[in-house]
């Protein structure tokens, strides 16, 4: 099933065009890997499917499956996306001091549960809930009761994303450097997290620039991203030509000018 | 919904209860204040008291030190004294005149014995007088006294005289003075020796009438090693004229004792043009009088056009505490200066300062605070953290500390802080599926969680509440 759909999509920040007519399709069970250059729009592209304020879209369309049919996400607030199954895993998990993580979690799930009719938890039940996914990712319940992500290392701010998309379960989730700070032992675990998150239901897009993640979450399409457009889509074995080679030639190969 | 619904909404205490009152004629000469100390019955010694404070009020200039913008008050305009008509002695609660039973009732205070609220004695006073106080007999029994501060010139004078005005005189300062010239009522409350006060006590202030101040005394004296917990909390009518709240608080705790005060003050804070809204100024003051004594202040400020307090401690006996958290969340029009005083004269003395302003739309919002540390208080320590949120860009936000030490063997600390919500906070909750309002108060919430608990359980949740719904309307 069709999850997402971007359609020339033209984003700036500010007066600086970084997405220049990028296309990309993502049907639910599939695992797609964003790398490419610093600075060719990697992180940009998550945001502004998450709907970050900073971004405009200038061109083209962003078009997501509510309910069986697709719909326009720029009328969409960025919790509304988030209450539609979109989740953003932060490169850079913000600190929110005095505000505990259980608090937290707990409130971004009723809010959730709300929007879908669902029905909310109370706190002991949710300390219930939360305890495999604390399991899973070799958290400490002490985790729960410290301050969002404030003190955290750079670790455990990874860890504790994954632990949001665990809880959430949203339909979408977009990882944006999720592997970057991570020593070899936190990068297994947060895969593992990954892994167990992944089904045919839902569809998971990695922005990365290593290799090493893509050994243990096994992407189906890896994207080059360079200028603001993906100019090169292939399996899961072009992630080693590019760590062997770098990006120079999947540039050349496009046609593009080297590094402008 | 309508912005006209909304603006109704949002200060759902706005209403005013339509009741019959006697008022005293408008001004203030000695004859009102002789009105006064006659209505209540009171004895000589009293009624001396309030001459000799209004004698001096009269001397006094208008103080203009504060950071405020402060429209002069005219004192001739105000009514001294409105009481509820059928507030002559009730044998039992359930006498009260059901309008003000009702009344309280729509503020969430249950006065009636079949209904109030399990483990908080609540001691009612609407405009200038104390309508009712519960689980009284539950609290004589261990020896507690709880009343109004004018049955308490009855039935304990020989406690009243001993103890009023001994933390704050009347020539402390112009609205000091002023209160103890025409204070009508407030609350009273004796803890003996030993005894921790089996339930939380409250008291509940209402201001209802139009164009009256409200001038309340509240004196609370904890013997040694007694305990208590005491909750005040405020509203008023939604007016367009300003109203004047000028209170007293006193607080005395002996050896070993502990009194925690708090405050959840919430009065009608004038309009988005800020027109309307009462003016709080009110001298709150404990002696830590004996050794190993404790008083802590906390305050969540919500409400009035203009705060202007400083809840403080004189730590006199040896080793003993005091404490001080503060939020105090303005917006619209609203201005605060607000902050504490602590000032160490026994040995080995302890405060600390928890202080956090948010300020937001056009709000001024100032902390001032004075540690003063005496020749006397050797190896006394403060610890002082002031932090300020702002909301928006137009309004601001200023910390002054006044810091006095007189003796080498002092430790003093100061912290301070100023932050803004910022865009990356703002976007990570709402990634999260939390909307703007949810967003701001969960930062706000946590920017204020070193205070709120320090405040019992069920006040705390009203403090959140009360600071989701300000703020509610700031956003955007």
């Amino acid at each position: 099933m069709k999850l997402l759909e971007v359609k020339n999509v033209h984003a700036r920040v500010e007066e600086k065009e970084i997405l220049k007519g990028l296309n990309i399709t993502i049907n639910t069970g599939e695992v797609h890997a964003i790398m490419g250059p610093n600075g060719s729009g990697k992180s940009t592209l998550s945001k502004v499917i998450a709907g970050h304020p900073s971004f405009q879209l200038t061109e083209g369309e962003i078009q997501y499956n509510i309910n069986g049919k697709l719909k326009d996400l720029s009328e969409l607030e960025p919790y509304e996306r988030s209450r539609q199954g979109i989740f953003l895993g932060f490169q850079y998990p913000v600190e929110i001091p005095g505000v505990s993580n259980l608090n937290f979690l707990l409130e971004t799930y009723n809010a959730a549960c709300k929007a879908q009719g669902a029905p909310i938890m109370e706190e002991e039940e949710f300390r219930i809930f939360l305890k495999k996914k604390l399991e899973l990712l070799e958290m400490n319940d002490s985790f729960l009761d410290r301050s969002v992500n404030t003190g955290f290392s750079g670790g455990e701010k990874k860890k504790n994303e994954i632990l949001q998309l665990l809880t959430l379960n949203p339909r979408l989730a977009l990882l944006d450097e999720t592997d970057s700070g991570l020593d070899i032992d936190a990068l297994k675990i947060v895969s593992k997290g990954v892994n167990s998150f992944k089904s045919k239901y839902n569809a998971v897009v990695l922005v990365t620039h290593y290799q090493r993640l893509l050994n243990y979450i096994v992407p189906d399409f890896i994207h080059v991203l360079y200028q603001g457009r993906i100019i090169k889509t292939g399996g899961k074995e072009l992630a080693l030509t590019l760590e062997e080679k770098g990006y120079d030639w999947v540039i050349k190969e496009s046609g593009m000018e080297l590094h402008p | 919904m309508s912005t006209e619904d909304l603006l109704k909404t949002e200060y759902k205490y706005g209403f005013y209860t339509d009741i019959e009152t006697e008022d005293f004629p408008k001004g203030l000469n000695e004859e009102i204040v002789a009105m006064i100390s006659r209505k209540k019955d009171e004895p000589q010694w009293l009624l001396d008291y309030r001459l000799k404070a209004y004698r001096h009020w009269k001397t006094l200039e208008h103080p203009s030190w504060a950071k405020l913008n402060l429209p002069k008050i005219d004192f001739e305009d105000l009514y001294y004294y409105s009481a509820p008509k059928k507030s002559a002695k009730l044998e039992s609660l359930d006498e009260i005149d059901p309008e003000l039973i009702a009344t309280f009732e729509k503020l969430g205070i249950p006065l009636s014995e079949q209904k109030r609220i399990s483990g908080v004695a609540v001691d009612a006073v609407f405009d200038s007088v104390s309508v009712g106080t519960t689980y009284k007999d539950e609290l004589e029994k261990v020896g507690v006294i709880f009343c109004s501060i004018s049955e308490a010139v009855k039935n304990h004078p020989e406690l009243v005289k001993k103890y009023l005005g001994t933390v704050v005189p009347y020539s402390d300062n112009y609205y000091a003075a002023l209160n103890c010239a025409v204070f009508s009522d407030g609350s009273f409350v004796y803890i003996p020796k030993g005894v921790k006060c089996p339930l939380d006590l409250s008291t509940y202030f209402r201001i209802n009438a139009k164009e009256t101040g409200q001038f309340e005394r509240t004196l609370v004296i904890a013997d040694e090693g007694s305990y208590v917990n005491y909750l005040e909390g405020c509203t008023a009518p939604q007016r367009d004229e300003n109203q004047l709240h000028a209170a007293i608080v006193e607080l005395v705790a002996h050896d070993d004792a502990t009194i925690k005060y708090s405050t959840v003050q919430n009065w009608y804070a004038g309009d988005k043009n800020g027109k309307g809204g009462i003016y709080n100024f009110v001298t709150k003051r404990g002696n830590c009088l004996g050794r190993n004594s404790y008083i802590s202040w906390t305050q969540v400020e919500a409400g009035s056009a203009i705060t202007w307090k400083y809840p403080s401690c004189n730590l006199i006996g040896d080793n003993s505490q005091g404490a001080f958290y503060s939020v105090a969340l303005t917006n619209n029009l609203m201005q605060a200066d607000t902050g504490t005083k602590m000032v160490h004269i026994g040995k080995n003395t302890k405060s600390t300062i928890i202080s956090k302003g948010i300020s937001a739309d056009k709000s001024e919002n100032n902390y001032r605070g004075l540690v003063k540390i005496m020749p006397s208080a050797h190896n006394a320590r403060n610890y002082s953290q002031c932090d300020s949120m702002l909301v928006g860009s137009s309004c601001s936000a200023n910390t002054f500390p006044y810091i006095d030490v007189k003796n080498p063997t002092a430790t003093v600390e100061h912290e301070a802080s100023t932050t803004k919500i910022s865009e990356d906070q703002m976007f990570y909750l709402q990634s999260r599926g939390l909307d703007m309002e949810k967003s701001v108060s969960l930062i706000v919430n946590g920017f204020c969680a070193d205070v709120f608990k320090t405040l019992p359980l069920e006040f705390a949740v009203e403090a959140v509440k009360l600071i989701e719904m300000k703020l509610e309307n700031s956003i955007g």
